[in-house]
């Protein structure tokens, strides 16, 4: 089992011998996304300017103007406000070819506390234009996501998580920007995830079926652009819609569905996720359940609909 | 493109006469800032940048950063006498008739980089440098920067990384008018010794007069064409409004349009309406 920047890092090697333009613009953020096989195979295209987002974004914004590719890195928290003003005036303005990785993101970086969880970093990457926004669930996901960044002309988010998750596709699944993954079939209820929640919320799936409710599992992984017709089949087909995220309720996936369901198909959303408060210190798997991103909660909320 | 210092000042003269006349007609705008470096944008667009107007797009062409995106004013007239663009960017400058922005957009032919945000141009610069190097190209990124807005933290990363990566074929141009929007630099924000803090930091720094158009010139051929060293940085001691009187050396013309009778009073001491 490995972390889905894991996944990340090792396939920008792969895209990095068949395509020159690939390069990597760090700060000092090798160890935490796996930048070392990178940095072995390709020394001459990996640069780092230390612990500095902001000059790293606009480094990378220098690079994509001459016809590059390059890759930038840091903690959720800091790709997404940090260095924001970078990534909106220098890369999203002139839809520049920069691939982010916003890493650590939502509350995994437990112990490190909540100046260092992005809570909001869905949010505000949702809002720029121009910007691409995917969250991958699985390592398998995280390396096709990964090709797709680079196929995909202009910038784009990838949000990953700290901890090794579980695989559950196989690697030649196909994903599509602005896609969707129905991962358990269902008509009663549906719940669209993201991210780590996609595994609780089709174990939640699993606990709904042995009380009679068939509950439809979508693994949402492209934020922006959004299946919108994933959405509003969900809201049409089944009685209401729960959204789960490791990440604020406010303008996230759960906003992002809500939005597509109030013009389109109104229906009752309830959202799962960090209900607008800064995480303590902890263990990940401790703050999941303080925050009620769990299984159980996932459950329950699916019965108040 | 090599024309003679004569020929430059004429060119940096014409910039200010343009610079004033599109600050008045839109009644909006920075003559300030932007007259500062008109003597530098002539030097670089009609003597030392490697561009083309019939191919602004060319890979292997110069690349400039103004990273004062707000002295714009000075840099559209540079690219509608080089050809670059139509002078509708003039004429319509500040309008929502123009096709382009107020500020530096590479919507715009000839422009490599949007700037406006203040302290990110360096940064930019230093990722084009490095593209250069890594795309195996032999030319040089330049970059304008303006005095105040080395008050962002990020300039001071950039510079750290131009040096860390040994940016021989990177050149930034300091407009040193040691005036902001709401005063001097040493009210607002003291930069000290800005020389030594440059040197420090691993660059080459040379100092000089930013109107004299021979020490410019002279300045930017001193930079060799080895890829691989210390990055340059031309301190350029310059005149906040510089060319007309009352503007000068004040920061109430930073982001000011001048009345009829001022503009009247400006285009005179600049010789009169551009031929």
């Amino acid at each position: 089992m490995i972390a889905n920047r894991v996944a990340v890092g090792n396939e920008i090697v792969e895209l990095a011998k068949k395509d020159k333009r690939i390069a990597i613009v760090g700060s000092d953020i090798a160890v935490s996304v796996n930048f070392q096989p990178f940095m072995d195979a390709f020394p001459e295209r990996y640069f780092d300017c230390g612990i500095a987002e902001q000059d790293m974004t606009g480094v990378a914004a220098g690079m994509a103007s001459c016809g590059m590719i390059p890759f930038i890195a840091s903690f959720a928290v800091f790709a997404s406000m940090r260095a924001l003003d970078q990534v909106r005036n220098a890369i999203c303005y002139n839809n520049f070819n920069v691939k982010i990785i916003g890493s650590h993101a939502g509350l995994e970086p437990g112990q490190d506390g909540g100046t260092h969880q992005a809570i909001e970093d869905i949010a505000i990457m949702r809002a720029l234009p121009n910007m691409h926004l995917v969250v991958p669930s699985t390592p398998n996901m995280a390396k096709a996501l990964t090709d797709i960044a680079v196929e995909t002309e202009g910038p784009v988010y990838i949000r990953v998580g700290r901890d090794a998750v579980p695989e559950f596709y196989s690697n030649d699944e196909k994903f599509v920007l602005g896609g969707s993954k129905e991962v358990v079939s269902g008509n009663d209820i549906a719940i669209i995830a993201c991210g780590r929640m996609v595994e609780r919320a089709m174990q939640a799936a699993e606990i709904l079926k042995g009380k009679g409710v068939s509950a439809r599992v979508i693994d949402m992984y492209s934020i922006k652009p959004i299946d919108k017709d994933a959405i509003i089949r969900a809201a049409k087909e089944t009685k209401g819609i729960v959204t789960v995220e490791d990440h604020n309720i406010y303008g996230g996936l759960g906003g992002a569905v809500c939005e597509v369901c109030a013009e389109a198909a109104p229906t009752k959303v309830l959202r799962v996720g960090i209900e607008d408060k800064y995480g303590r210190t902890g263990k990940s798997s401790d703050l999941f359940e303080l925050y009620g991103l769990t299984v159980d909660h996932i459950v329950k909320t699916a019965e108040q609909l | 493109m090599k024309k003679s210092i004569e020929e430059l000042k004429g060119i940096a003269n014409d910039i200010r006469k343009d610079i004033v006349t599109m600050v008045y007609k839109a009644q909006s705008g920075h003559p300030g800032g932007s007259l500062s470096c008109a003597d530098i944008m002539a030097a670089l667009y009609f003597y030392k940048l490697n561009v083309d107007p019939k191919n602004p797009k060319w890979e292997d062409r110069d690349r400039f950063v103004l990273s004062k995106g707000h002295a714009c004013p000075a840099l559209f007239p540079a690219l509608v006498m080089r050809g670059f663009v139509d002078d509708d960017c003039l004429k319509n400058f500040r309008s929502v008739k123009s096709q382009y922005p107020s500020t530096p957009s590479t919507c715009m032919p000839g422009v490599d980089m949007s700037s406006g945000p203040l302290g990110q141009g360096l940064s930019v610069a230093v990722g084009m440098a490095l593209a250069a190097r890594v795309q195996g190209k032999s030319y040089k990124t330049y970059c304008v920067m303006g005095d105040g807005e080395t008050q962002e933290g990020q300039v001071w990363e950039a510079l750290m990384t131009g040096a860390k990566y040994q940016l021989g074929n990177l050149i930034c141009i300091l407009d040193n008018n040691k005036i902001q929007m709401c005063g001097t630099n040493e009210e607002i924000m003291p930069l000290g010794d800005i020389c030594k803090k440059y040197e420090s930091f691993g660059w080459r720094v040379i100092h000089i007069d930013g109107h004299d158009m021979q020490q410019i010139v002279d300045a930017l051929d001193s930079v060799d064409d080895n890829p691989v060293g210390a990055p340059t940085m031309i301190v350029a001691e310059t005149i906040k409004g510089k060319g007309v009187s009352f503007m000068e050396g004040t920061a109430a013309w930073h982001g000011k349009a001048p009345s009829d009778e001022q503009y009247a009073q400006a285009m005179k001491e600049l010789g009169g309406e551009k031929e």
